[in-house]
């Protein structure tokens, strides 16, 4: 489910794979929206964004003939854009260390755990402008490997099984990255709000 | 965390609050939880640190000018007008 657009699995496959223009315009119209702003938040950048965009439908369009059903399609639409995406990453940062390492996540567990309870702090100040800069900045210091796996799996609601056929990982391995990412995330935001529930806390008159 | 078997059950929360986990480990975690206000604590705040990302995601909206620049790359110009809504 795309948002309240036509299902990907409505499509005419036969027209599409016989490069029928209109049902692709209608494809790239279903999905563009979610393809942008998966490359927007890996690239941070809308310009690039937009080439992963253009990138992706073109070779879309390209193999479409070479479909061969085994995923579905939109998991296969998620591929080539993520592929994509990924490859550029990679060329922007050639010529320096690699963070895509996988083994990335080992560090947390032995990283002291973040424990205030803030979750009875009011919505309002949870989403305020403040505390999604916050949670940007949290996502951007999730090492690639994690962060891809949480915006498939979390943003974008891709399933475990999905996730794993876009980026040919087990489904164990899935999980075990979406559990790092997240726990990292929930100490990010921990640090964060835990501090406003210690400042209130200590100055109820709402301090100096 | 402080309690023997915390740190255990750590790498397992993220798939207790999606329910996917099998009967026998959820009902240990549950049992933990009823016992450990910290185990308790990280488990709220994975929910709603989860939660916070999923209501705060932008619209899977493509700008106009984006959408048009699309379309010419694609040789879809005289399909522009049609967008589905």
């Amino acid at each position: 489910m795309v948002d309240g657009k036509r299902n990907l699995e409505q499509f005419d496959l036969e027209a599409l794979r016989r490069g029928d223009k209109g049902e692709f315009a209608t494809l790239v119209d279903a999905y563009s929206g979610v393809i942008y702003r998966l490359a927007l938040k890996m690239l941070h950048d809308p310009l690039d964004a937009e080439d992963i965009l253009q990138e992706t439908f073109v070779k879309t369009y390209r193999y479409l003939g070479d479909f061969d059903g085994r995923s579905s399609l939109s998991t296969w639409l998620y591929r080539i854009a993520t592929n994509e995406a990924l490859m550029f990453l990679r060329r922007r940062r050639f010529g320096q260390v690699s963070i895509d390492d996988p083994s990335d996540g080992e560090e947390q567990e032995a990283e002291p755990l973040q424990i205030l309870d803030w979750c009875c702090i009011p919505e309002m100040e949870l989403m305020s402008d403040e505390a999604r800069s916050t949670m940007q900045q949290a996502i951007d210091t999730l090492p690639e490997s994690l962060r891809t796996v949480f915006l498939l799996r979390d943003i974008e609601g891709l399933s475990t099984r999905e996730v794993s056929q876009v980026l040919d990982l087990s489904e164990v391995a899935v999980k075990t990255r979406l559990s790092r990412a997240r726990l990292r995330l929930r100490q990010h935001l921990t640090a964060y709000f835990g501090e406003k529930v210690v400042t209130q806390h200590t100055s109820p008159e709402g301090g100096v | 965390m402080e309690h023997l078997g915390c740190r255990n059950l750590l790498g397992s929360l993220s798939e207790f609050v999606d329910g996917t986990l099998e009967d026998e480990l959820c009902a240990e975690i549950q049992r933990h939880m009823d016992g450990c206000d910290n185990c308790r604590i990280v488990v709220d705040s994975l929910r709603k640190t989860i939660y916070l990302y999923q209501v705060t995601k932008e619209s899977a909206a493509v700008p106009e000018d984006v959408r048009e620049r699309l379309y010419k790359r694609l040789d879809l110009d005289s399909f522009l007008e049609n967008k589905e809504l």
